[in-house]
């Protein structure tokens, strides 16, 4: 099989858009490397050069470096932004706090998203990072790269930025640390002329979806996480770059209940695969994996010594609704009682496999705990199949969307919303009936929002009827 | 076609919609991904990791991939970006792979390549000594921490996230390199509360967090600030109207009321809340994401504060040490740190861990009933004793 993108995409050759040439990218040695002082004193900070776990000190020296020995005219922006950044970097270890300012309203034309403001507060210590904006870049759908484009991305980001990235944020661009205004533009021109390649969320917005490694390297993915982020990614295309939401708003693909991406601790709308037939069993696996000739886990705990692997303990008894069993030298799984946890098949997955009867979970409300305290998402739809061009779950995020751009306060949140109006009503929005699966357990107390009609007879009644019955 | 070099490249700025390309979204993914990857999409029967950081995956068509996983900084640059290009282009036909825990995979398809790979990879250090492409983060241990910008690049931090990073793994660095836990340990980190990283389910998740409340920089507050969004900001009612000597429109602030969440400065840049004694590292325990087993579950409050001793950070990598020894001796196999915890009960919890349980560690927000304990089932613990003793019931 194989997809195919939207729109015609650039094929994309490093060595036809490269800005420097090979002697410009290795125009230092390692002794001038080993050498290298940064123009501030910076102690603690290379303090953290020491100890076995990548330095990101020793790294941002070596573009220090690598900037410094570029000729004045090879850089847009100036060519000792490092070196002010890890000496800023110092001054917040001295002072205990950040110094950077608070925002500030830069972007491109026509989106309002996408870039962040940033300027230094000591500008007069650090002029060459007095005026320092991130752009986020939209990643690609699990993050697979070709070194073409990102030797491109980095001879761009040199030329007109930093050369600093973040591989990757925290809700998935790749982001781009520290540029000026004047720059802002002509870094947007060529990424999208000739990276065709976009930017990605910030701000009140949706922001950039994000999902799984899914059916690219993993067994388990249960929807086509890569084909649904990117199909939504760019059917959403004004609603990522065009803040007009209360607040944020995150989509993420979990190809499985295992949820590799967080998307139920962290996305409004969490799309988690799982399935609705019986797990596959092979019968002569499981009991390979009885005899010890295939390693429980994928080989997980191999580090330690945990003694024989025992399929009752560890499979079995650990199932949390005790729906399988061992007969006649065969496992045995009541599906009708199975919960999809995964554990199972985690533990034995040569032996069993989800279903094929796949679709996705749809929950909603996840959120960190600014500010009435952090959510997770509420299971909403059980079970959607999720087929190209997704039309139900698009139809599905519209009605989600209307209610919240409605009655959503500013920075109010979607699970934030549910909870002050109730999941009922957004139950009534969706237009889905409610379901014992949607709670842990009924409410414990009976303050039930009785509706008018709900009542027979109505709410007006005459209190002289009433008085009629009952003196004062 | 190729990059301009040219001050504004080949943009107008008498003419910004000119040529103007928007709304592209991304680069699609099906051209980004390995021969092996296309081949076998959705064909996956079922993988191994063969030691710590070496994946294989087996296809239905008999074709396996073997997966490289290292260690990455999230904070990087160009020139490292390039190593990377490098290392692919010499042994992975040009493709990489960056996961949601900011590691670098590098996928091959025989086990010479590994070999060679992993050979090149370890042998790569920063100057410093530092490797560069640690190999680990898989099965039944400490993969790479998640983290947000610290005081790189954000104006609300009330820590630094890169170089707590840094002074936590180095300290784990053999759990990283080894799969000897009782099942995997996700150890995130948040410079703030405003979180976004998300850390609020994670085995281990530390929080930078501020202690004083803001101050109102009266002079300006009128002029850079919508003054009710301020003070609606704030989730707990602690910010009412004032007005200055002069007259001036500002608020006030009922300090006793304060919990530090920083909505209120995220509003409005004349309320700054940071400070160098005030903040420093909460830590939270046992949460998790995955539903296997247990339910997803949030992390609690295990340290309710410590110092931002930089650049090293002490006191935060010895509290994390001692719950992941005391997890690693205690824990069974596949139980997470969370349902540990639940299995022995929270006061054997501290008790294990050597952690004092102090009043802040109880609830008083929102919902704070729901954790409190309502049934005589509980552990003696030391700190039961205390209890009993002050209470007069013990000598």
């Amino acid at each position: 099989m194989a997809f195919e993108p939207k729109q015609p995409q650039k094929k994309l050759k490093y060595e036809e858009l490269r800005i420097y040439t090979d002697e410009e990218l290795r125009n230092y040695t390692e002794e001038e490397l080993k050498n290298f002082k940064v123009k501030h004193s910076i102690p603690d900070v290379e303090e953290l050069e020491k100890g076995p776990w990548p330095s990101f000190v020793a790294d941002a020296k070596r573009e220090a470096l690598h900037r410094k020995k570029l000729a004045d005219d090879r850089v847009m922006i100036p060519k000792d932004v490092v070196e002010d950044l890890l000496g800023q970097l110092q001054l917040s270890f001295d002072d205990g706090e950040t110094h950077w300012k608070h925002g500030g309203i830069v972007g491109v034309f026509g989106y309002g998203g996408g870039v962040i403001g940033r300027y230094s507060d000591v500008p007069e210590k650090f002029p060459s990072i007095a005026h320092f904006h991130t752009l986020r870049v939209n990643q690609v759908a699990s993050k697979f790269y070709k070194t073409d484009f990102l030797r491109a991305l980095c001879d761009l980001w040199e030329y007109r930025g930093s050369g600093l990235f973040n591989m990757h944020g925290s809700t998935g661009d790749i982001i781009l640390l520290g540029t000026t205004t004047e720059q802002l533009e002509p870094i947007f021109y060529e990424m999208t002329h000739e990276l065709d390649q976009d930017l990605g969320g910030s701000g009140s917005n949706l922001r950039t979806p994000s999902c799984c490694v899914g059916k690219a390297r993993c067994e388990f993915a249960c929807i086509d996480t890569q084909d649904l982020c990117y199909e939504l990614t760019m059917h959403y295309q004004d609603e990522l770059h065009r803040p007009a939401f209360p607040y944020k708003f995150k989509f993420k693909f979990d190809g499985c209940p295992n949820g590799c991406v967080a998307s139920i601790a962290r996305a409004d709308m969490s799309v988690i695969g799982t399935w609705r037939d019986d797990i596959r069993i092979d019968q002569e696996a499981v009991q390979a994996y009885i005899n010890g000739e295939i390693l429980p886990n994928g080989g997980a705990h191999r580090g330690r010594d945990w003694g024989k692997f025992d399929i009752q303990k560890e499979v079995i008894d650990l199932c949390p609704t005790r729906c399988m069993w061992m007969e006649d030298g065969k496992l045995k799984i009541n599906n009708r009682e199975c919960n999809r946890c995964m554990h199972c098949i985690n533990v034995m997955p040569r032996a069993l496999r989800p279903g094929e009867d796949t679709g996705a979970s749809i929950l909603f409300g996840a959120k960190a705990p600014i500010l009435e305290g952090a959510q997770m998402s509420v299971l909403t739809i059980p079970f959607m199949k999720l087929e190209p061009p997704y039309d139900n779950l698009k139809e599905l995020i519209d009605k989600v969307w209307d209610w919240w751009m409605e009655e959503g306060k500013n920075r109010e949140r979607l699970g934030e919303l549910i909870q002050r109006h109730g999941l009922w009503r957004f139950l009534e929005v969706i237009g889905v009936p409610a379901m014992p699966q949607m709670v842990k357990m009924p409410r414990a107390n009976p303050y039930i929002y009785w509706k008018e009609e709900d009542v027979p007879g109505g709410w007006d009644r005459d209190i002289n009827d009433y008085r009629a019955r009952h003196k004062r | 076609m190729a990059f301009s070099l040219e001050r504004l490249g080949k943009y107008n700025p008498e003419k910004p919609t000119e040529n103007r390309i928007t709304d592209i979204g991304p680069r699609h993914f099906w051209e980004f991904f390995p021969p092996v990857i296309k081949n076998n999409y959705g064909k996956w029967l079922y993988h191994e990791i063969l030691e710590p950081g070496i994946l294989v995956h087996v296809s239905e068509t008999g074709d396996k991939v073997y997966t490289v996983r290292c260690g990455g900084c999230r904070f990087m640059t160009a020139e490292n970006i390039r190593e990377i290009c490098d290392i692919a282009d010499k042994y992975c036909d040009g493709y990489v792979r960056f996961t949601t825990r900011n590691n670098i995979e590098f996928l091959v398809d025989s086990l010479e390549k590994v070999e060679a790979l992993k050979k090149d990879l370890l042998s790569r250090k920063h100057v410093s000594g530092s490797y560069k492409f640690p190999i680990g983060g898989t099965g039944a241990g400490v993969t790479n921490i998640v983290h947000t910008q610290g005081y790189i690049h954000c104006h609300t931090p009330a820590t630094d996230a890169s170089s707590m990073v840094k002074a936590v793994m180095d300290e784990l660095f053999d759990y990283f390199t080894s799969m000897t836990l009782p099942a995997h340990v996700r150890i995130s980190m948040a410079c703030c509360l405003n979180m976004c990283g998300a850390v609020h389910c994670s085995d281990i998740a530390l929080l930078g967090y501020h202690r004083k409340p803001p101050i109102v920089d009266d002079e300006v507050i009128e002029a850079i600030c919508e003054i009710p969004l301020a003070i609606a900001a704030c989730p707990v009612g602690a910010i009412s109207p004032d007005k200055t000597a002069s007259g001036k429109r500002t608020v006030k602030i009922k300090k006793e009321r304060c919990m530090f969440c920083g909505n209120c400065y995220t509003m409005c840049p004349a309320l700054p809340l940071s400070d160098k004694e005030g903040d420093g590292v909460t830590i939270l325990a046992g949460g998790k994401l995955s539903n296997r087993i247990s339910e997803p579950k949030f992390s609690k409050v295990v340290v309710p504060w410590l110092p931002n001793n930089f650049p090293r950070y002490p006191e935060v990598v010895q509290a994390v040490k001692k719950i992941l020894t005391a997890y690693a001796s205690d824990a069974r196999k596949y139980e997470r740190l969370g349902d540990w915890a639940e299995r022995i009960g929270w006061e054997k919890f501290f008790e294990k861990c050597d952690l004092p349980f102090t009043e802040h560690l109880l609830d008083d927000y929102r919902l704070a009933y729901d954790t409190y304990r309502t049934s005589t089932q509980f552990k003696f613990t030391e700190a039961a004793w205390a209890v009993s003793r002050a209470a007069g019931g013990i000598d």
